[in-house]
């Protein structure tokens, strides 16, 4: 006999979250994710103007404020048939990069890591020297880290005016040429981020990390130096066996980011049975057998999709839609994102013990020994004086596709146009993949499978455990349900 | 002076902008003006049954505290539910914030959308979202028009979209000082100092505006006043003199001001990024600007407008540069 338990709510996660679990036997037999909040984003939209979409949707999330614009904006491009020219496209890509790279800075130090000055952990060797460390609001890292952040996100200032929400992210570019002063000053700013990374993150070069390729690398990488907040955290994976807390669906998905002349830095795929396939964006459906929106009969194309919400509806528990691939659940994220781009360490990570807490935190922190560098040679390419942005207007009956790459996973915009208004836009975010619903199939979501048969009680606190696997996603719940 | 922060029908942005505070460690600065931070959802590590019993305890009274932060919009709907968000425990968090204002010292509404609504009541506003104080630019929303805190305030609404890191300090440590009275807020409950001041103040394309030399599209440098949808001369805020992220602003990023600050600024009546116009004149005058002498001194200005600043007002990069003078011998 099962006892019923609903947990929230969670914080730390940006946004709402809540989670019941059945606990039998000390362990959690089934859990059910619940994102509390609707906006109605979707319903906002409908009417509009195509380009006030770029006003819109970036006030989704505050804290993909940017990834959300870009979608936006490819979804508008692809409408009107366009593309921005070449310092439109690197200025995207730098825009992009630097919130990405911020948030995965934000979620390290202020979201996750604080978990770890938690009471019960008291007995552990490296407790006193982490809770001093990375305590939220008052340990030295959260402390160091905020100016770090703030001069790193001086990089917006330049580059879209502010954020978050802006409106230099267009379809045909970017509205913010850049003279030579300004890339001179943005390459002080990310050589200055890049300096605190090597000293106070990494304890070593960037590249070194970068080109580690398997766990066996990363552990000689780890005892050979003694610096950098990532060797606490891996000391710490290592004591609390973080490495095999959190399997999830093992299906990853990355929809790719980063425009090159020659596809994206990271490319599009999905990764199952130990091989990438390549992504089949028609094969995308939004199930609510679950959710609290009107009953569509079966599973929904994006394209085809709506949002009528239905607050008292029978067997529904959360907000936030169950979107499947193929009818599968994936789970998306930093992870995914290199699982599919075949780096070395992560596959090897996931070829070893699967998608787990550690390999979410190392992944992410990968990606900024990855995408800083390319930040600095994305600088160098610009070239003042060359176009920035190129204007179109889409027509009145037209429908375009955005698919971009979060910080936190693949995120799209589906867009039809009638009669020079918005007739339907729907966006599936990444933690909607990641923090979905059951389908109608009764198949739990990426978190509710990687909940399943974790200890807890009926009563009294959670393990902590339980506050690492959900924080190692990265949600973002303000986007989940939008 | 401690600090409850609770957020709603908003997108966390205003706290996201907030941790971009300059000023070196945004905690250690509240610290050191005798500010604490009771619980915030995305800061704070009390969470679960440990943070909704602290929050429980505010709202019966057991735990006294001093600032009420509410960040997004109150959600309503359905039916006057509250269901469109619920918190700690299913209760909806309209029930919470009525629980929570009434105990707090000051209550103070972060972002456009806990002050009047903001984007989440754009459209059909599908959640019956309104302000703390305000539904747009009426007096009421959630606590009604008469509320005021046991000091005679208002809700004070640190309006805009999001709203600048220094706005929200500073209007905390106002507090913390006891500095903050009634006259220091303006019509609208928002401070007055970042309110009393217009975004053109400081717009660096301030040439391009005295001689109507206008930007056509995006990457322009001219005056996005009389084309692209620039609410600047009307907009209250400082976001020209205080600067964003460093040496940003709207204007500086090569976009339009949509008066973020003020009530309404979700629902323009037309395109954002273009300018209504009747006759060739834009609808939305500068303000305290009578239109007669708007349409006088701009036919003059654009008849006189320097060919250097005509050509540039439409370039992505400078064509021509100012002249140089030589000193007469």
């Amino acid at each position: 006999m099962s006892t019923r338990r609903i947990v929230g709510p969670f914080n730390r996660v940006e946004g709402d979250l809540e989670v019941t679990l059945d606990i039998d036997a000390g362990r959690i037999a089934a859990a059910y994710v619940n994102s509390p909040l609707y906006r109605g984003f979707e319903q906002i939209l409908q009417g509009k103007l195509p380009a006030d979409a770029l006003v819109l949707v970036p006030r989704i999330c505050g804290i993909c404020s940017v990834a959300q614009s870009a979608a936006a904006a490819l979804a508008l491009a692809d409408a009107a048939g366009i593309a921005p020219p070449r310092n439109g496209r690197l200025a995207a890509n730098l825009t992009l990069a630097a919130e990405n790279l911020a948030d995965h800075l934000t979620h390290f130090y202020l979201f996750f890591m604080p978990d770890f000055a938690r009471a019960e952990y008291e007995s552990r060797r490296w407790y006193h020297g982490a809770a001093e460390r990375f305590r939220a609001t008052t340990g030295s890292a959260p402390n160091e880290v905020l100016p770090v952040r703030a001069r790193f996100m001086q990089t917006m200032g330049l580059l879209a005016g502010k954020w978050p929400h802006t409106l230099a992210v267009q379809p045909g570019g970017s509205t913010r040429p850049l003279q030579s002063s300004e890339i001179f000053r943005l390459h002080r700013i990310v050589r200055e981020f890049r300096s605190f990374l090597e000293t106070t993150t990494f304890g070593g070069r960037l590249e070194e990390f970068a080109a580690l390729d398997s766990r066996a690398a990363l552990a000689q990488w780890q005892a050979a130096g003694a610096r950098g907040d990532l060797r606490t955290f891996l000391a710490i994976a290592d004591d609390l066996g973080l490495w095999r807390l959190g399997r999830g669906s093992e299906r990853f998905l990355s929809y790719g980011c980063y425009a090159q002349d020659d596809g994206r830095l990271f490319p599009a795929g999905v990764w199952h049975g130990g091989e990438v396939h390549a992504l089949d964006p028609g094969a995308i459906e939004e199930d609510t057998a679950h959710s609290w929106y009107a009953a569509t009969g079966r599973p929904q194309h994006p394209a085809e999709g709506g949002t009528l919400p239905v607050a008292d509806k029978d067997g529904a528990y959360s907000w936030c839609k169950a979107p499947r691939l193929g009818g599968q659940v994936v789970e998306t994220g930093a992870l995914a994102r290199q699982v599919v781009a075949g780096h070395p360490l992560v596959r090897d990570l996931v070829a070893t013990d699967g998608g787990s807490v550690a390999a979410r935190v190392v992944a992410r922190l990968l990606e900024l020994a990855l995408v800083l560098p390319e930040m600095e040679s994305w600088l160098d390419q610009l070239q003042p004086g060359e176009p920035w942005c190129i204007t179109a207007l889409p027509a009145d009956e037209t429908s375009g596709v955005g698919l971009i790459e979060a910080a936190r996973g693949s995120l799209g915009h589906w867009l039809t146009v009638r009669r020079g208004r918005i007739h339907n836009y729907q966006i599936i975010a990444p933690t909607t993949w990641n923090f979905s619903p059951r389908d109608a199939a009764g198949q739990p979501g990426a978190l509710e499978l990687a909940l399943a048969g974790l200890p807890a009680t009926a009563d009294g606190q959670l393990p902590a455990a339980i506050h690492h696997l959900v924080r190692s996603f990265d949600p973002c719940m303000v986007c989940t349900v939008h | 002076m401690n600090i409850l922060w609770l957020q709603s029908g908003g997108c966390g942005g205003c706290t996201l902008s907030w941790l971009g505070s300059e000023r070196g460690s945004l905690f250690r600065e509240l610290a050191d003006e005798g500010l604490e931070i009771l619980w915030h959802p995305s800061l704070s590590e009390a969470c679960l049954d440990e943070a909704r019993e602290l929050i429980e305890g505010c709202a019966s009274g057991a735990i006294p505290f001093d600032i009420l932060c509410l960040e997004g919009s109150v959600l309503r709907g359905p039916r006057g539910t509250g269901a469109y968000h619920r918190f700690g425990g299913g209760q909806p968090m309209v029930d919470w914030v009525l629980r929570l204002a009434v105990r707090a010292k000051h209550v103070v509404a972060i972002g456009s959308c806990a002050a009047f609504g903001g984007i989440p009541s754009a459209g059909m506003n599908p959640t019956d979202a309104c302000g703390l104080q305000h539904d747009g630019d009426v007096g009421g929303g959630l606590l009604g028009p008469y509320f005021r805190d046991a000091s005679g305030l208002p809700v004070i609404n640190i309006a805009g979209c999001a709203p600048h890191p220094d706005w929200i300090t500073e209007t905390l440590v106002m507090l913390a000082r006891g500095k903050l009275g009634v006259d220091a807020l303006d019509e609208y409950g928002r401070p007055r100092f970042y309110a009393d001041q217009l975004v053109h103040h400081g717009c660096p394309r301030n040439e391009y505006y005295e001689f109507k030399a206008s930007a056509e599209k995006h990457s322009d440098q001219g005056c996005l006043m009389e084309q692209l949808g620039c609410k600047g001369t009307q907009a209250h805020a400082d976001c020209n003199q205080r600067l964003w992220n460093g040496e940003g602003s709207c204007l500086r990023g090569g976009y339009a001001c949509i008066r973020c600050t003020e009530p309404g600024f979700e629902e323009p009546g037309h395109a954002f990024e273009s300018t209504p116009k009747v006759a060739g004149i834009p609808i939305g005058l500068p303000a305290d600007m009578p239109k007669a002498w708007f349409i006088a001194l701009a036919a003059l200005s654009k008849s006189a407008t320097p060919a250097r600043v005509r050509e540039n007002a439409t370039a992505d990069h400078q064509l021509r540069a100012p002249s140089v003078k030589r000193a007469k011998k």
